[in-house]
């Protein structure tokens, strides 16, 4: 099944088939993301910048600060959800878990769920 | 590559939206088919409509564009009524009860929870009172906004009213301007109070005096690029051009064309013209206009009246336009203080009536989201003053209530961080019970924003207040950046952000101790804004201690996971939505 995706409303959001999924306002884990010096980034998402599909993975890039020392910017692509390839369902990361930007993720191996 | 709402604007954008529009209205809401719901979503906001946050699918948020924010005589009577028929949502708002309309700051008038198969009845009776929610949202000129006593006003250099109006009639349905890379933002200022705040819209006409072929005549300077959004605000630069009020349509349609053509249509990020500022500058702007764009010879600017301006000025004289005032006619307007810009319909069908029993049925918003009552005579004003109404909606009102603004926030906004609304009604009234005004000050501006796109423009406030999140005992809490010393005037002052994500219910407490060494250690006389802009940043985060106090904030959870913040059951799984024409839940997709 085609996954399509996008974000709306000027980065709010992300659509997966046609399903508002990711929002902005949560907090993430991310760690290891040179996002800001902290160990683990406390990153409130403000803004998807960028999104993509990579089989079956769903990543974004996303705007937002780190809440723990301030730092703000974008990340790298981070991995928001995964698309089950039969049925076309998307079932998101728990935003609360530890992520590792996919720039890194072959050292760290996939993130966790 | 065009972004992907460029691809869905180049399919069908405009006017052509409407037939649609209403194709989907009559056959209901899940008649829109599914993997057309976004790209349809994006398209009705071109006519005001603006599908509300995750949770609340198939509600809707309606904006009304009443140019200058005048509301004609019978006008605010039909809004009250359409808010009262059309505007209910399946919960009430604790603060606000059931239907309730909101004055923005843009002049514009705000309702929620509209269903789409109401549109059609809606626009019949908007249109049939000469209202209109057309390219009130969307890539496209949106409402024109000036000074709102504009014709009614002792300040008055030009009346801007007639050139609103007339940019209004030309550009609103106009096919030539109506797929812009981008929301076009544009003020007309006649008086020399600077009450239009062209400083920050994109496109500004400010008033200016020209000599030409050798007689004085007065008009518009013209400034370009303003905005506030996201973390890249700007305030608009002159474009060393000035412009007849005869000629203001034609400027407007130059600018507005080459923002149309040259405006970045990959980025949307990047697509609002003060980045196009950014990049060419004034001097390149003005030659490509010229060059490309305007078949006469451009004069240059004229001599403006910016040293005059004491709109949001800071120096404590016409922050706003709160009180009774003179009009040239010799009757008079009162301004009402209207907390946050919200009033519930039983209060909005009574204004109605007093602005027709006092005034000439006129009522005015302002950019402060107040609103004005207009043509009052002298010999009503007495009565007028005294009408139960006016106790919640003063001409007088306490400082704190009087400078309180907020967006619209997690109640239904899918970019928000925080709850707004509700809370900065809380946050006014426990100052106003708890906080000592410094002495002489009679309008103190607290401007909250739920995130960064700035819609209550916090950035020229004295105080602003920017949606974030902290962490409290480990539990993530809502929380606000804070800013200080904004204004506009002659030499406006974006806000400096002083103290970083503290947590929502230590806001006023921070607040009170801020003021307490602002009274401390100013100088005799001191305003606010100069108070802080003679201190260091470094003097400025020693002061002002974030602190609980016998504040309490109900909206400290994370507000945005819920479903709708004030509801009993409010867990996403607990909404009722989307429903159906009678507001009944429909089966879920899948
Ligand atoms: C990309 C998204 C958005 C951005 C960048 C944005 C930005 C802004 C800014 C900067 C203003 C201040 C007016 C000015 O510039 O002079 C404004 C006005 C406003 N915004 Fe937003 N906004 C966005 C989305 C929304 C949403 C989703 C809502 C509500 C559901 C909203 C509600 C308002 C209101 C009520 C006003 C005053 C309005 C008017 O009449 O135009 N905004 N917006
Ligand atoms: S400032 Fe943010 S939260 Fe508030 S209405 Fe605008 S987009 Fe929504
Ligand atoms: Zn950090």
């Amino acid at each position: 099944m085609v996954t399509s995706i996008h974000q709306l409303d000027d980065g709010a959001w992300i659509s997966v088939n046609d399903v508002r999924e990711v929002n902005v306002s949560d907090l993430w884990w991310l760690a290891r993301a040179d996002f800001c010096d902290c160990e683990m980034s406390d990153f409130l998402a403000e803004g998807f910048v960028e999104v993509g599909v990579h089989p079956p993975n769903v990543t974004a890039r996303i705007a937002g600060q780190c809440i723990a020392c301030g730092e703000s910017g974008v990340t790298d692509w981070l991995v928001v959800g995964r698309v089950d390839p039969d049925t076309g369902t998307f079932r998101g990361v728990d935003t609360g878990s530890v992520h590792v930007p996919r720039r890194r993720s072959r050292l760290a191996g996939p993130p966790e769920e | 590559m065009p972004s992907k709402v460029e691809g869905w604007k180049d399919e069908v954008y405009g006017n052509e939206i409407r037939d649609h529009l209403f194709e989907f209205a009559e056959q209901g809401w899940d008649s829109i088919p599914e993997d057309e719901q976004d790209a349809w979503f994006e398209r009705f906001k071109w006519w005001g409509l603006y599908h509300q946050r995750k949770g609340q699918e198939s509600y809707f948020m309606m904006r009304i564009g009443t140019p200058n924010g005048v509301l004609e005589p019978g006008q605010l009577r039909v809004v009250g009524e359409i808010a009262d028929e059309f505007a209910r949502g399946p919960v009430d708002n604790p603060e606000f009860g059931g239907a309730y309309a909101d004055w923005t700051t843009r002049q514009s008038i705000q309702l929620h929870w509209i269903k789409l198969e109401d549109v059609p009845d809606l626009f019949e009776k908007l249109e049939a009172n000469g209202l209109s929610t057309i390219q009130a949202c969307g890539d496209s000129w949106r409402n024109i906004v000036g000074c709102p006593v504009a014709g009614k006003d002792e300040h008055e250099h030009v009346d801007a009213w007639p050139v609103a109006r007339r940019l209004h009639e030309e550009f609103k349905g106009n096919e030539a301007y109506s797929n812009m890379p981008r929301k076009w933002k544009v003020s007309v200022t006649g008086c020399d109070e600077g009450c239009g705040q062209g400083d920050i819209n994109d496109l500004a006409f400010e008033p200016a005096v020209k000599e030409l072929d050798g007689e004085a005549v007065t008009g518009f300077n013209v400034r370009v690029g303003g905005g506030l959004s996201r973390k890249e605000p700007r305030f608009a630069r002159s474009i060393d051009v000035f412009c007849t009020p005869e000629d203001a349509p034609k400027v407007s349609a130059g600018i507005s064309a080459l923002f149309r053509d040259y405006g970045d249509r990959e980025d949307r990020f990047n697509a609002r013209i003060k980045f196009l500022m950014d990049e060419w500058g004034p001097e390149k702007f003005r030659q490509v206009l010229q060059d490309e764009y305007i078949d006469y010879e451009l004069p240059t600017a004229g001599e403006d009246l910016r040293d005059q301006y004491t709109y949001n000025a800071g120096d404590g004289e016409h922050g706003d336009h709160v009180g009774v005032y003179d009009q040239p006619d010799g009757k008079n307007y009162v301004g009402l203080s209207v907390l946050t810009g919200r009033m519930g319909v039983d209060d909005v069908l009574e204004l109605a009536d007093l602005a027709e029993e006092y005034g000439s049925g006129e009522v005015r918003l302002t950019q402060r989201q107040n609103v004005i009552v207009t043509d009052v005579p002298d010999d009503e004003l007495e009565a007028f003053l005294d009408e139960p109404l006016l106790a919640d909606y003063s001409p007088d009102p306490h400082p704190f209530m009087r400078g309180s603004l907020a967006c619209t926030g997690t109640e239904f906004c899918s970019l928000s961080i925080t709850e707004t609304k509700n809370r900065m009604v809380r946050y006014a009234r426990w100052m106003r019970d708890n906080v000592d005004v410094p002495e002489g000050v009679e309008d103190f501006h607290v401007h909250l924003s739920g995130c960064t796109a700035s819609c209550a423009q916090p950035q020229i406030a004295d105080i602003s207040l920017r949606g974030m999140k902290t962490r409290k005992d480990g539990e993530p809490v809502e929380a606000f950046d804070i800013g200080l010393g904004g204004g506009l005037g002659e030499n406006p002052h974006f806000a400096d952000w002083v103290e970083m994500r503290v947590a929502a219910d230590e806001v006023p407490g921070y607040i009170q101790n801020l003021l307490g060494e602002f009274e401390d250690r100013r100088e005799e006389g001191q305003s606010f804004r100069e108070f802080i802009a003679e201190r260091s940043e470094e003097e400025l985060q020693e002061m002002g201690e974030p602190e609980e106090t016998s504040y309490e904030d109900p909206y400290m959870h994370n507000t945005k996971m819920t479903w709708y913040p004030y509801a009993e059951e409010d867990d996403m799984a607990d909404s009722p939505a989307p429903t159906d024409a009678q507001g009944k839940s429909l089966p879920a997709d899948d």
